[in-house]
């Protein structure tokens, strides 16, 4: 059989060749495997899967470099996520993934979606979502636009996550100029499953059904895979109608009833439908299952009357899954998604000849010969070099920055530090989100360094956390890319819980620059090097390229979630002091260092300087001697020094829990020699501050793993106050002083505007 | 100038996915209103302002729901009323 | 003692529901689908959190006409327990059988752990706690604000039909205390015949100590008293 066009198809020209974002060399490639002129519903479909989002054109290469495997890796990356054992016959199924674009257009349905999709990547490997995790970053919150967005993209994931009933329990938010025109929303789904119940989204077996399941397709978010690979631009504003609308309501009956025929063994293969819909799922199922499959468009349940195969094929309408149902089951599979009130329809079958068919009743409108649609696709290794102006700003003499008349008082510093958006409290956005719902959180929003969420049936509790700091990527990629990982890892390991995986979502400017895709290239090494050193294989993720407006390109942001385990949920360490009396230790040494700190971009304006170096076998010392001493319960706190270095670490361990705040009494003269504010704010890693009852057996655990650690202080009263001496100045600051200035801080900023008035102009942002 | 009483109906786009109103309609369904083919949930405002004239004061609220009172990307509205009050 | 626990499309905490019973309380507990009509022998029915129906058009407004509202509503009359939580008082308002209604918090969604008071003893879901006792527990919902008009509030207070109510650290149900704009921070009520009873507030998210608190306990374990006086 051969596609023909359809009566008032386009006629195929290089203009709507152009439209379709595809080059002439990729247009002549399509040409040679047709070995004709492609229909235009081809055109549509190739156009679809060759997108950066679908094919990974440009990342692939690099990607591969990656470490993917472990004992404990069920499945690595390629999958609709990621999956590892947590042993006794347990797996989680976890992957992160972004939804930058449509949020920037419109922040409250595109972070909803955002959150659909990648529970919907979890449940059908037939996992339970247990834990949602958000990683956002924004502009300054002085700009209108940005406060908008902040609370569109809030609103948005907390009414789909809280709808679904899966609780959203940790994220990072960062807010930078760099981020002005181009937010970045990743989300993160962690789910739970016995091992023997993981599914793949592999079409099997000739003759097999394919069934359309869940939502009635419409003309949502016609292109949105190509609108993901595309600088976001003035025109962009004319391509809203492609912004998709969630429906948390039917994703929740979707939920129920996939994971109810997963369980009935019905079915061999499930994938979401997600960017380029019907299309790239179908497409990739086949893929996996080195099978043909032929669809009937006029199958497929549609919600508007008259839709073309091309809209029904790359339709993004939410809350759809493709089934493949064994052969002659589709009534049983019918009846479960009845159950649940949705529809389940026939649209096509596995075949034996490895064709890709899509027919409108009997007129075939589509024919790809062969099975490797999407990987046949051109893949590019694109010219990688750096910005020149980027080592002259990492060469910068940052103590050369001159120190403002106020921080004469180091107590002021301090202050401010704590009510930069950065480092502030989130609590005005987590309040949005149900952090408790399953009643299995044992830590959520704020009360550790991770989150810890127990497993239902067992004693285990997994600790889940993403990062990533963008500035030390942009400043040093390879550095910047470890440290991700690292800090992922370390925060994960201050809960007692030893890191196992990882998912990423890899966040850049446009691949076809040079000096970008030397970042992506360098930050996804020094991924790879973290990940290696630390025992943690990258599982799955999701690259977002083209984050651009017309200020420039986003800071690189590889964002890291990072999956860890607790044998003993019971023994999972919290962030803020216990007792007064305790000592407080530090591990780890701090440097001179003080470039690309929160400090100088949030006290300076200035954003130079190396960031701090990241010494890997010391991490790994550090989360095994954290592992160690939960295990021994001898923990009463943890908390990593990050934004803001020692001082903000040591603060926000007594102020983070804001009803029972107390006060430090510390004495860090060891480093008195360091210059005072590298001492206080400088971000050397591999650091962690902790509060025992047992000094001595916690200097004894690090010993044993090489790491330095030293008591600097105790616990206090709050009324006794926030005291570090040592340095070359004193810092006495009031507890209450200091908590308002990181509790309100956020809030303050977020009522300058009303959060959920509807200003939407994304023009504004992109010139601002 | 007159004081005007404009009334707006601001509704979900037109083939873009109304889950209220989906969920509405199979409620209304399941009650027994066979008869109901299609429900759209929206929102109604009104508007008191004041204007030199009728068809000012209809400009001035459709300013209004362009700018801030309808969503652009997923709502659409009309105006439903324009009394002198 | 059994539970019936009801899923609608779109409940969220029947599962949560099902653990308070049966694995901090030790009793039976079963899952009701809401298109079934029949209760399967239940002594007590609990209406879960969540968000059924999507809570489109008003919450609990399309639940309330569920097939299983039927034997729900019979079982009330009949003087059987109901209790709502969070969901489940809305769709108990919806349905006439509690008073008042649940309408937008005055400061959108709120996910926070907050202090109630129990203000009488004399219902099946405050029984084994003691007057005035103060219970920490999350809330989790964005309808949540308690509202009658003053003749009904007046009455509700009288006949001693508010259960709950919002109060700070100290015990007092101050504005500071009120996390949602509820009228006289009101955060559980009950039926005249007091047989039915509906709360915001979570007490299954905190049975255990890996909660951070277990003082949603005594509010199960009341169900048990009630059950065997």
């Amino acid at each position: 059989m051969t596609a023909t066009p359809r009566l008032g198809d386009p006629v195929i020209t290089p203009a709507l060749v152009a439209e379709h974002g595809l080059t002439p060399d990729e247009y002549q490639r399509l040409e040679r495997m047709l070995e004709r002129t492609p229909t235009f519903t081809e055109l549509g479909i190739i156009s679809a899967l060759w997108s950066e989002h679908c094919s990974y054109k440009h990342s692939r290469p690099v990607l591969k470099t990656l470490p993917t495997q472990a004992p404990w890796v069920l499945q690595g990356p390629g999958e609709n996520a990621g999956v590892i054992s947590i042993g006794d016959g347990m797996a989680v199924a976890f992957k992160i993934e972004s939804h930058n674009h449509p949020s920037a257009v419109e922040p409250y349905q595109g972070a909803a979606t955002g959150v659909g999709g990648i529970l919907r990547d979890v449940f059908t490997m037939g996992a339970r979502p247990i834990a949602m995790l958000n990683s956002l970053r924004f502009g300054s919150l002085d700009t209108p636009r940005v406060r908008y967005l902040v609370g569109g993209v809030v609103k948005g994931i907390g009414d789909y996550g809280n709808c679904m009933g899966v609780p959203t329990v940790a994220g990072d938010v960062m807010f930078d100029a760099a981020y002005e025109g181009n937010p970045l929303v990743n989300a993160m789904c962690v789910g739970v499953m016995r091992e023997d119940e993981l599914i793949r989204a592999k079409a099997e077996g000739v003759g097999n059904l394919i069934m359309a399941v869940g939502a009635r397709t419409g003309r949502d978010g016609i292109h949105g895979a190509s609108f993901a690979s595309e600088d976001l631009s003035h025109e962009s504003d004319a391509k809203r109608p492609r912004v998709q609308v969630g429906d948390p309501f039917t994703e929740k009956l979707l939920l129920e009833a996939t994971l109810e025929l997963i369980a009935s063994g019905h079915c061999v293969a499930i994938q979401d439908m997600g960017a380029a819909g019907l299309t790239s799922s179908s497409a990739e199922m086949a893929e996996r299952g080195e099978v043909g499959v032929e669809i009937d468009t006029l199958k497929v349940p549609v919600r508007e009357a008259g839709m073309t195969p091309y809209e029904i094929l790359l339709s993004e309408s939410q809350e759809r899954m493709l089934v493949v149902a064994h052969k002659g089951r589709d009534a049983e599979v019918r009846a479960i998604l009845q159950k649940w009130d949705l529809t389940a329809a026939v649209i096509g079958e596995v075949i034996a000849e490895p064709v890709y068919r899509v027919k409108e009743g009997d007129h075939v409108v589509a024919e790809f010969p062969g099975t490797r649609l999407v990987t046949d696709c051109p893949f590019y290794y694109p010219e990688a070099a750096e910005s020149p102006a980027i080592v002259a700003l990492r060469e910068r003499d940052v103590h050369a920055v001159a120190e403002r008349a106020e921080e004469s008082d180091p107590a002021w510093t301090l202050a401010r530090l704590l009510s930069a958006p950065t480092i502030a409290s989130k609590r005005w956005i987590s309040q949005q989100y149900d952090s408790t719902v399953r009643a299995n959180t044992v830590f959520g929003p704020g009360g550790a360094d991770a989150a810890v969420v127990r497993v239902r049936g067992t004693k285990k509790a997994l600790a889940m956390k993403t990062d990533c700091n963008g500035r030390y990527v942009y400043l040093d990629p390879r550095v910047g890319g470890r440290i991700a990982v690292a800090e992922a890892a370390r925060n994960v390991a201050c809960t007692g819980a030893r890191p196992l995986a990882v998912t990423n979502c890899l966040n850049f400017g446009n691949p076809k620059r040079p000096e970008i895709f030397f970042q992506f290239k360098e930050a996804v090494g020094g991924m790879g090097d973290a990940c290696r050193a630390l025992d943690t294989p990258v599982t799955g993720g999701n690259v977002s390229l083209y984050n651009e407006s017309p200020i420039g390109a986003v800071y690189p942001t590889p964002t890291i979630g990072m999956v860890g385990l607790i044998e003993d949920a019971t023994k999972a360490v919290g962030s803020a002091y216990q007792s007064e009396g305790d000592s407080i230790v530090l591990l780890g040494t701090p440097t001179n260092e003080l470039g690309a700190s929160e400090y100088l971009s949030w006290i300076h304006g200035v954003v130079a300087g190396a960031p701090p170096a990241c010494d890997l076998a010391g991490e790994r010392a550090v989360i095994d001697t954290l592992c160690e001493l939960a295990d021994t319960r001898l923990l009463r706190s943890a908390h990593d020094c990050s934004e803001g270095g020692l001082a903000v670490a040591l603060a926000e361990s007594a102020i983070g829990n804001r009803e029972q705040p107390r006060g430090i009494a510390v004495d860090l003269a060891t480093w008195g020699s360091l210059p005072l504010r590298a001492l206080l704010f400088g971000e050397a890693q591999g650091r962690v501050v902790v509060s025992t009852a047992n000094a001595e057996a916690v200097l004894a655990v690090a010993k044993t793993h090489g790491v330095p650690a030293r008591v600097i202080g105790q616990v206090t009263a709050a009324s006794a106050g926030f005291t570090i001496t040592g340095g070359a100045r004193a810092l006495h600051a009031d507890v209450s002083t200091l908590s308002m200035s990181f509790h309100d801080a956020l809030p303050a900023a977020m009522r300058r505007a009303p959060a959920d008035a509807i200003t939407t102009d994304p023009a504004a942002g992109v010139t601002a | 100038m007159t004081s005007y009483r404009v009334a707006v109906h601001v509704v979900p786009r037109r083939g873009i996915l109304d889950p209220q109103g989906k969920a509405v309609t199979e409620a209304l369904h399941s009650l027994g209103f066979a008869a109901v083919a299609e429900v759209h949930v929206g929102r109604h405002l009104v508007i008191q302002t004041v204007a030199a004239d009728a068809a000012a004061a209809e400009a001035s609220v459709r300013a209004m729901c362009a700018k801030l009172l309808a969503n652009p990307v997923t709502e659409d509205f009309e105006i439903a009323s324009v009394v002198a009050a | 003692m059994k539970v019936g626990i009801v899923r609608f499309p779109g409940s969220n905490c029947e599962d949560d529901a099902w653990h308070a019973v049966v694995d901090h309380l030790g009793e039976e507990a079963v899952i009701l689908w809401h298109k079934d009509h029949d209760l399967q022998g239940s002594d007590v029915v609990i209406l879960p959190g969540g968000f059924s129906y999507g809570d489109y058009l008003r919450s609990g407004a399309i639940a309330r006409f569920s097939p299983i509202m039927n034997e729900v509503e019979a079982h009330a009359q009949r003087g059987g327990i109901v209790v709502g939580i969070c969901n489940g008082f809305q769709i108990a308002c919806e349905a006439g059988l509690l008073p008042g209604a649940l309408l937008r918090n005055d400061r959108g969604y709120r996910s926070m752990p907050v202090t109630i008071r129990v203000e009488h003893t004399d219902t099946a879901f405050s029984a084994a706690a003691h007057a005035g006792q103060c219970l920490t527990m999350p809330i989790a919902h964005g309808d949540g604000r308690f509202t009658a008009d003053d003749a009904t509030l007046d009455r509700l207070e009288g006949e001693g039909q508010v259960i709950f109510r919002y109060v700070d650290a100290a015990g007092h149900p101050t504005d500071a205390a009120n996390p949602n704009g509820t009228m006289r921070n009101i955060a559980g009520v009950c039926n005249a015949a007091r047989n039915v009873i509906g709360l915001m507030p979570h007490p299954e998210r905190a049975m255990e100590p890996l909660h951070g608190s277990t003082d949603g306990l005594v509010l199960f374990q009341s169900l048990l008293a009630t059950a065997r006086a």
